[in-house]
């Protein structure tokens, strides 16, 4: 055991005991590496947990090699990308594994938070847990957005210049504020500039502490499973729980094998499809940043456009647009509430009636929808069925306390469900 | 219930984004033709850029293009690329063009866009399209129009090539019930120097080299590529099998 005292730290010998009589090194391992007891029936969904992480680091170290060769000048920007993209050594690569990066991020955080509403990872005592994670989600918009003006593309110039313009709706403080944001009155040199700042030191820093108060707290309450049952109310006499299996070496060389699989995937878009079919690198975004030239169609990138439908879908009222932009912010509060809304007894939906199950899978439809129909224009049927799926989206958090209260259950075993293999 | 229309305009007003949807839809018009190039073919890609250092490069830059890169990619000797350069210009230079930009805005009341990216901002069949749709018109400055961008500001480079083909116009009927007079299709007109598939040939050559600046390292990308899935489907196949081994003792 590692002591505080000096002398039994040495006694320990080396430099490994050197280090642990100054610094938890060890006690640290056990408590989130090799004594972390997570249980044994994880299913393929709890993969995107550490993919995320994965992927947070994988854009920290590309992002370095970025900002090494980008120059953040409204003049520069456009051919510093360019400059990557054709004379850097390797540069493409670091540019493309950041550009799709982006897009793999919300791929694998939008799985791991269907997870989460799956089994009902959010609820008592995880709580907390998922507001962190939350907040991860909304520092990773703000990141994402920041980031996709830097190349100074076209579609980098009028999609900031339309998200910052949503910021004008808020009365009275409204066009002073957006003016504050852009610190212009336009989109220009000085917004690009602290943007470039905001994305490479400060929500970055952010992201990684609020990561890190994740991982704590997840490992302060224990993970959730597919079956929603506590490990730890199970313990043998050692004190372990009897489902929990340790961290490493079980789910290091579980989530290795996770990790060939979305690198393969992820290896698959950045070497044949690094523009994402348009959807990841944009076509008007090949072209500079033209203030006099708005491009045909302004759709923000994928992972915006269910709130940029739900935005849209709402009419305004009294002569303002405000009522979109909060709707638009209230869609993410309502998930931030889940822990409050849902008053089922029971966590995982395998263990839920049929109301629940129906409730998700309309909920997933509509999302996906909504995501879809953020990216087209507001013309003929599409104004509508935004408007139609914005209802249920709603329909959805604001009414679940009800239905989830009236939902039939099915009893939730003891110990989890596990077949040794 | 607010009307669509209604809705729209307060839209509009409230992001200043849809008034432009109406105007640029025009453009979207014309079905796209199929360049039908090959970004693997090194002689296509010679030919390709010999056709845009004679016939483009003169009005249009490529300005982050380096020339000794794509002698280097396109396996062009270093004697060959100093007749294709302007003179005065080093192998490491980009590729600029002769016209000055404000000159090219004074001339043809737009700067001839830079064509190192086109390729990826419009598309190749885009391109091929709008070098294969010049047709005579009269109204217009230059003499020509085309269906791809209607109202181009850029005259027929490829005249003596290709001929100026002839519009056949019919009546149609748009939504609002007024005739208006649209192009039906093309035919040839004045006869150029090249036979119409020779000259099909040329454009598609021409685009295929616009397609290949536009991302010089695109076909070494997708080469790497293989390589990297190969490793990657080992290395996943010795993970499982690891996870495997260590999974014996969960019971």
């Amino acid at each position: 055991m590692a002591s505080t005292e000096p002398n039994n730290a040495a006694q320990k010998g080396g430099l490994s005991g050197w280090i642990n009589a100054r610094f938890p090194l060890d006690k640290m391992m056990r408590e989130h590496v090799t004594e972390y007891y997570a249980p044994k029936n994880f299913n393929v969904w709890y993969y995107f947990g550490a993919l995320a992480l994965f992927v947070l680091v994988l854009q920290l170290v590309t992002g370095i090699f970025l900002t090494m060769n980008y120059k953040p000048s409204a003049t520069e920007a456009f051919g510093a990308v360019e400059y990557i993209m054709r004379d850097v050594e390797w540069g493409w690569l670091i540019r493309y594994l950041h550009s799709t990066g982006a897009s793999a991020f919300f791929i694998v955080v939008y799985l791991h938070m269907f997870r989460a509403l799956m089994y009902g990872s959010y609820k008592a005592p995880r709580e907390l847990l998922w507001l962190l994670g939350m907040g991860i989600y909304l520092v990773l918009m703000a990141e994402a957005f920041m980031g996709y003006l830097l190349p100074w593309g076209n579609m980098s110039f009028w999609g900031a210049q339309v998200i910052v313009s949503l910021f004008g709706t808020i009365p009275v403080v409204g066009d002073g504020l957006v003016e504050w944001i852009r610190g212009d009155y336009y989109i220009s040199d000085i917004t690009l500039n602290r943007f470039f700042a905001l994305h490479v030191v400060a929500l970055p820093f952010v992201l990684v502490g609020l990561v890190v108060a994740h991982l704590l707290a997840l490992h302060e309450v224990g993970s959730n499973n597919p079956d929603g049952v506590e490990i730890k109310k199970t313990k043998g006499p050692d004190g372990k729980p009897l489902d929990g299996i340790a961290f490493h070496p079980y789910y290091t060389v579980k989530d290795l094998f996770g990790l060939g699989v979305f690198l393969t995937l992820f290896s698959a878009i950045v070497f044949f499809k690094p523009d994402g079919w348009g959807l990841f690198l944009e076509a008007p975004n090949f072209e500079p940043a033209n203030p006099m030239q708005t491009p045909a169609h302004i759709a923000p990138v994928w992972y915006f456009t269910p709130f940029y439908a739900i935005l849209r879908a709402v009419p305004s009222f009294f002569g303002t647009q405000i009522w979109g932009v909060l709707a638009m912010f209230g869609a993410i509060v309502m998930l931030a509430l889940m822990p409050w809304l849902d008053k089922s007894p029971v966590k995982s939906i395998r263990y839920r009636g049929p109301i629940s199950k129906l409730a998700l899978g309309i909920f997933v439809v509509t999302f996906v929808m909504l995501g879809y129909l953020g990216l087209k224009p507001s013309t003929g049927i599409y104004p509508l069925l935004a408007r139609v799926f914005t209802v249920i989206y709603f329909a959805y958090f604001l009414l679940m306390p009800w239905w989830s209260r009236i939902d039939s259950t099915k009893p939730v075993p003891e110990r989890v469900t596990y077949d040794a293999h | 219930m607010l009307t669509k229309k209604t809705f729209l305009a307060a839209f509009a007003a409230g992001l200043m984004v849809f008034g432009a949807q109406g105007a640029l839809a025009a453009t979207e018009g014309v079905e796209l033709m199929d360049a039908g190039n090959d970004i693997y073919s090194k002689a296509s890609l010679q030919r390709g850029a010999r056709n845009f250092v004679n016939y483009c490069l003169g009005c249009h830059s490529a300005k982050y293009v380096r020339w000794n890169r794509v002698a280097a990619d396109l396996g062009i000797p270093e004697g060959e690329l100093k007749s294709l350069q302007f003179t005065g210009t080093a192998p490491f230079d980009t590729m600029q063009s002769g016209l000055p930009a404000e000159a090219g805005k004074r001339w043809f009341g737009n700067a001839p866009p830079d064509m190192s990216l086109l390729a990826r901002s419009r598309g190749t069949d885009y391109l091929y399209t709008f070098l294969m749709t010049f047709y005579a018109d009269d109204t217009r400055p230059h003499g020509v129009n085309n269906l791809a961008l209607p109202g181009t500001a850029m005259p027929h480079v490829l005249a003596g090539l290709q001929g100026v083909q002839k519009a056949v116009m019919k009546s149609h009927t748009g939504e609002d019930g007024k005739a208006v007079s649209v192009v039906e299709k093309l035919e040839a007109g004045d006869v150029g120097t090249l036979q119409p598939e020779e000259y099909a040939s040329f454009v598609s050559d021409t685009v295929n080299f616009i397609e290949y600046i536009g991302e010089p390292i695109q076909t070494k990308r997708r080469d790497l590529g293989v390589w990297v899935i190969l490793f990657l489907l080992v290395f996943t196949g010795f993970a499982y099998l690891l996870k495997q081994e260590y999974w014996k003792d969960v019971k």
